[in-house]
């Protein structure tokens, strides 16, 4: 046998399957220059379209007069919401279960909004035509605070002023949208009330910006003749946007293709309809000619979907020796102009009720109020499952705040109150069951490689020099666990616009022995033509390499919800490999019967069927494949296909231990990054490299967000941040270096234990940054101080402490 | 972000772009780098029918440095500033603030002229050139004429120059002694929150001279002759250091943005000031 030991390696490396950290075969094309995005597309006689918005975040619309517009030569048409108004299309559906104003119907709600659409032969007239448009505005009092909305008379939503219910049940005011709720609220006020310890804090996870480096934009193309619409766009969801055109248009579903070519980044900003495509749609239909439109950076910033944006009120209560009894989190979720977040239908706070985190929290409750403010709309997922980032975030701080009621190490606080590795799978109380972890492990790991009393004894050595005014600058250990829930979902209960969270893979084997694979996700930069190869390696033994994976055509690839929430792999990779063994249980019983021997009696090995005890006598995958299609099998179709729609029975919980070092300069504001350790838990791992990268990404926007990211507002509701020079987007300058680390605790329900990795540094993140500073300061009384935490708003919390004095 | 429509002027010398500024008037401006101009006119700030692009023009390039005097073509770029060994010999401050000028790619477009001459407040190389107390030298259809660099700025954007004038060429004494150009910003690509340029000469283990200028602090670049004042015949202690820094501060009007409110940058420039005589000392 020895001598076989090497054969079988070298087999296994070829296929470059699990576990390899095999090259992203997409980065040839991207990076020369190569890739074929929705702005790359030019179709004959194309024309163009552009908006015509708001400069006022709350105004009456008084007039349009395009006359001037249309007058220019090369304008096509200008479209109102009078004009869509025939078609039943200036109100489009959200995710959310709310309306939202394709163009402005009577009023604008906020800055930037859609209020005509321009459609001319290129580009450069379409902008000359904007400015030739003109609308006048009666302006209104705006409303930029979710608080003061709450209490105003000023309706934002008079489509819906009398309504005093909504999509998630009863509106207690008009700018209200929604109070949702889980877990038991009298019991966790009961036990906080009577509680040792208790913590309380206002928790603010401030509004952003996913701002992927390609804005959204689409291509439709009605073609009369044949009656079909092509749309090209930056689709998260293709599949879902097929389905939605149809539905609005009313143009059957098998008429429409729905293509997403490579898309530049999407972070969740590319889940939801916008109304560029719903006015990119109308205009080809009118016309008769294929329509373009793409966002500019400012229009991204300022009408595309944001993210975040919660106010979280939690009280934490404790026994004297710091083991937690209750939770509660009362959040006010500033939603802007319309309810626009994408979450599955039944969660319109998301799965923010993960924010027990990782701890074994015996009762917690969540009420979460949705408000409407003179802000954009959106909510979406920015590389985090939905509304995760921000329950990680609360609990992360909550965490720290007890720590400091307490007086004990925030370390210790987070180990005593792990949930153990033998109570998974894990009930929640707030709903969850956690399919696995070991939280212990993974904490004492990173708590080592970091050297974590060697830390704490150098900061308190640096905080005595500062207080011997040897140096302005304070260090800070921020400390981060996070327990992620990805891989929506269960069609039982998750669902968009009815739609249940399935995904899919449709497998080919061609009769050499190569392959492609089809499936219902759609790649932003994760690489799934890399890893869903691996996967399919592993499971059906032909070379990743000789795997084409192909997603985003809708006329092609099965029906699937798309790429978000980490759910790819959960579902989709899951999907890949049931799909896979279908595969692998034909090409059994052509090895058997090519081998003369009954089906049980072969064995599959790496790249081959082997009969069992006989490991000479096989047939190799590429044969078998081979044999499907040239030869007549007693009893077998020929072909070697198969396809898989996997409802999966649990979501995934990835989890990680991540921990950040920093310099608070007091004077400057400045933070001055040593160092980040970034542990991550995501089961089963199929491709290192390509987690690694993932990880970097997500920890580059965590950084981005916890220390300068913000999309921020006036009192008029002006958008003070639409532009990259305020908007922060780091560059390899400002990024900080990355120690990366993992554990890998396979998950029980998946059929190869991943879980999804691609939203965790972000989850995990945001805390260990913001909590680095608030350690800085924590010496000097800081409990809470809201992100982001720039250069003046450090300076100012330390002038609030007094250290200027 | 797409502009509106323009005509493109890329004439071969400057007596060329002076006619064609003057024939279109307040519709023509010059373009050196673009830098500033082109996002002005992407967002519809700036509308500029006629662009008269200077690359074209030989004899707006070329650094000279002619025994003390050091000559610098307006079409210099960034980049060629940090790149010239014989420039970083005789004057490495104008180095040390260019490379904090943006990103690389900016600096290969961008021009001493250009961040002149444009009169944003922001830019660094105007409070470093009064530091360096440069001459600017001006040719319009009346002929040459030279202004100081510590006379040449009136409000943001307004500067001494005539509209029918262009900016040929910046010269200075090459500058003796220790030299500093300290900035702080949000980001790479950011305009400062503070920055300060200081050069100082000492005598033994006295300042002998002493000149501070300091960017985006106000609505112009601000040369502090106080400041500079307080440190001469010093040792360029710390109580030194602090007076001086109490001088600079008397002389900045900053506004608030999103960088942050007055208290902050008038903080942040007292620690900027304070690093940049520090730094300075340390290499006289």
């Amino acid at each position: 046998m020895n001598d076989l030991t090497p054969d079988r390696d070298d087999r296994v490396a070829k296929l470059k399957g699990l576990g390899c950290s095999r090259k992203r075969v997409e980065d040839a094309r991207f990076t020369q220059g190569k890739g074929n995005y929705v702005d790359d597309i030019k179709m004959p006689d194309m024309l163009h379209g552009d908006f015509v918005r708001s400069p006022y975040a709350h105004a009456r619309v008084v007039s349009i007069d395009a006359s001037a517009a249309l007058a220019l030569d090369g304008v096509v048409a200008v479209l109102t919401a009078k004009d869509l108004e025939p078609l039943g299309l200036h109100w489009m559906p959200t995710l959310a279960g709310d309306k939202q104003m394709v163009l402005a119907d009577g009023k604008v709600l906020f800055q930037g909004q859609e209020v005509a659409y321009v459609v001319a032969r290129n580009r450069y007239v379409a902008a000359d035509a904007v400015e030739l448009v003109e609308v006048e505005y009666e302006e209104l009092e705006v409303l930029v605070d979710p608080f003061k909305a709450l209490q105003s008379d000023v309706t934002l939503r008079e489509d819906i002023a009398g309504e005093t219910s909504g999509a998630h049940g009863e509106r207690r005011h008009p700018n209200h949208i929604f109070l949702w709720e889980e877990g038991d609220k009298a019991a966790t006020e009961q036990v906080i009330d009577s509680a040792d310890v208790v913590a309380e804090e206002m928790i603010y996870y401030h509004r952003t910006h996913p701002c992927p480096l390609e804005t959204c934009g689409c291509v439709a193309s009605m073609d009369k003749v044949n009656g079909k619409l092509t749309l090209y766009g930056t689709f998260q969801a293709p599949h879902v946007v097929r389905t939605v055109a149809s539905l609005l248009s009313g143009i059957e579903e098998h008429n429409i293709r729905v293509v997403s070519p490579d898309i530049g980044g999407g972070f969740g900003n590319k889940v939801g309809v916008y109304p560029g495509y719903v006015c990119s749609i109308v205009a080809s239909i009118v016309t008769g000619k294929p329509v373009k439109w793409v966002e500019d950076r400012m229009d991204n910033l300022m009408a595309t979907a944001f993210a975040r944006d919660y106010w979280m009120k939690g009280r934490i209560s404790a026994t004297k020796d710091g083991k937690i009894t209750a939770l509660e989190a009362k959040v006010t979720a500033d939603h802007g102009a319309f309810d626009a977040c994408a979450d599955p239908t039944k969660f319109p706070a998301g799965f923010f009720h993960i924010c027990t985190g990782s701890y074994d929290i015996p009762v917690a409750y969540v009420g979460v109020d949705g408000v409407y403010t003179n802000k954009a709309p959106g909510g979406v997922a920015y590389r985090c499952s939905f509304r995760v980032t921000e329950a990680a975030y609360f609990i992360e701080r909550m965490i720290e705040v007890l720590a400091i009621e307490l007086g004990m190490d925030a370390a210790e606080l987070r180990r005593i109150n792990f949930i153990r590795e033998d109570q998974f799978p894990y009930q929640s109380a707030l709903g969850w069951e956690y399919d696995s972890g070991d939280y212990h492990t993974a904490w004492d790991k990173a708590l080592a490689a970091v050297g974590y009393d060697g830390l704490r004894a150098e900061q308190a050595e640096q905080l005595a020099a500062f207080k011997r005014g040897e140096t302005r600058k304070l260090m800070g250990i921020g400390l981060s666990f996070f327990t992620e829930i990805v891989g929506a979902g269960p069609v039982k209960n998750c669902d968009i616009l009815g739609m249940g969270m399935f995904d899919s893979c449709e497998i080919r084997i061609h009769p050499t022995g190569s392959a492609i694979a089809r499936l219902g996700t759609i790649s932003q930069g994760q690489g799934h033509a890399t890893t869903f190869a691996q996967i399919l390696a592993s499971e059906i033994g032909i070379p990743a390499d000789s795997i084409t994976i192909e997603e985003g055509d809708t006329d092609t690839a099965p029906y699937g919800l798309g790429t978000y929430g980490s759910r790819s792999t959960p579902v989709a990779g899951a999907a890949t490999a049931l799909a896979g063994r279908k595969i692998r249980a034909k090409a059994q019983m052509i090895a058997a019967y090519l081998l003369e021997v009954h089906d049980n009696d072969v064995e599959f090995d790496v790249d081959r069927f082997v009969v069992k005890g006989a490991p000479e006598r096989f047939k190799t995958m590429a044969e078998i494949a081979y044999a499907a299609y040239h030869q007549a099998i007693p009893g077998v179709e020929p072909g070697l296909e198969a396809v898989s729609y996997y409802d999966p029975p649990n979501m995934t919980y990835p989890f990680g231990a991540y921990i950040c070092v920093m310099d608070v300069d007091v004077d400057t504001g400045e933070a001055h990054i040593r160092q980040v350790y970034a542990l991550d838990d995501c089961g089963t791992r199929i491709n290192p490299m390509v987690i690694e990268g993932q990880v970097h990404g997500g920890l580059t926007e965590a950084y981005a967000i916890a220390m300068a990211q913000e999309m921020a507002y006036d009192d008029m509701g002006n958008c003070k941040t639409a532009t990259l020079m305020d908007f922060f987007l780091p560059t390899t300058w400002e990024t900080p270096h990355y120690t990366t680390d993992h554990t890998e605790t396979p998950s029980p329900h998946h059929p190869i234990g991943a879980k999804g990795v691609g939203e965790s540094p972000n989850v995990g993140g945001v805390p260990a940054f913001s909590n680095a500073v608030h350690d800085a300061l924590r010496p000097f009384g800081l409990r809470q101080l809201h992100m982001p935490h720039d250069h003046w708003r450090i300076w100012k919390a330390a002038n609030d402490l007094g250290l200027h004095d | 972000m797409i502009p509106a429509a323009f005509e493109y002027h890329r004439p071969g010398d400057l007596s060329s772009a002076l006619a064609l500024l003057q024939e279109h008037g307040d519709d023509a401006r010059v373009i050196a780098g673009g830098h500033s101009l082109i996002p002005m006119m992407k967002l519809r700030m700036a509308e500029v029918p006629h662009l008269i692009d200077l690359q074209a023009i030989d004899a707006l390039r070329g650094i000279t440095i002619e025994g003390p005097r050091v000559t610098l073509g307006a079409m210099v770029t960034q980049h060629e500033v940090i790149a010239s060994d014989a420039l970083m010999a005789v004057a490495p401050i104008l180095g040390e603030a260019a490379l904090q000028i943006a990103d690389p790619q900016v600096r290969y477009m961008g021009t001493i002229g250009g961040n002149l001459a444009n009169g944003d407040p922001g830019n660094d190389m105007p409070g470093l050139m009064q530091c360096l107390d440069a001459s600017f030298h001006l040719e319009g259809p009346e002929g040459a004429r030279s202004v100081m660099a510590r006379e040449f700025y009136e409000s943001a954007y307004m500067t001494a120059r005539a509209d029918d004038e262009i900016l040929t060429a910046i010269s200075f004494t090459a500058p003796r002694g220790g030299y500093a150009y300290e900035k702080q910003k949000r980001k790479i690509g950011d305009y400062a929150t503070a920055a300060a340029a200081v050069m100082l000469t000492r005598e033994g283990s006295t300042c002998a001279a002493a000149s501070i200028a300091m960017t985006n602090l106000s609505d112009v670049p601000v040369w502090s002759a106080a400041a500079g004042a307080v440190l001469v015949g010093t040792d360029v202690g710390k109580d030194a250091v602090k007076a001086a820094v109490a001088a600079a501060l008397a002389d900045i009007d900053p506004t608030e943005d999103n960088r942050g409110p007055v208290a902050f940058k008038r903080h942040v420039a007292a620690t900027i000031i304070a690093r940049a005589i520090t730094r300075a000392w340390g290499r006289a």
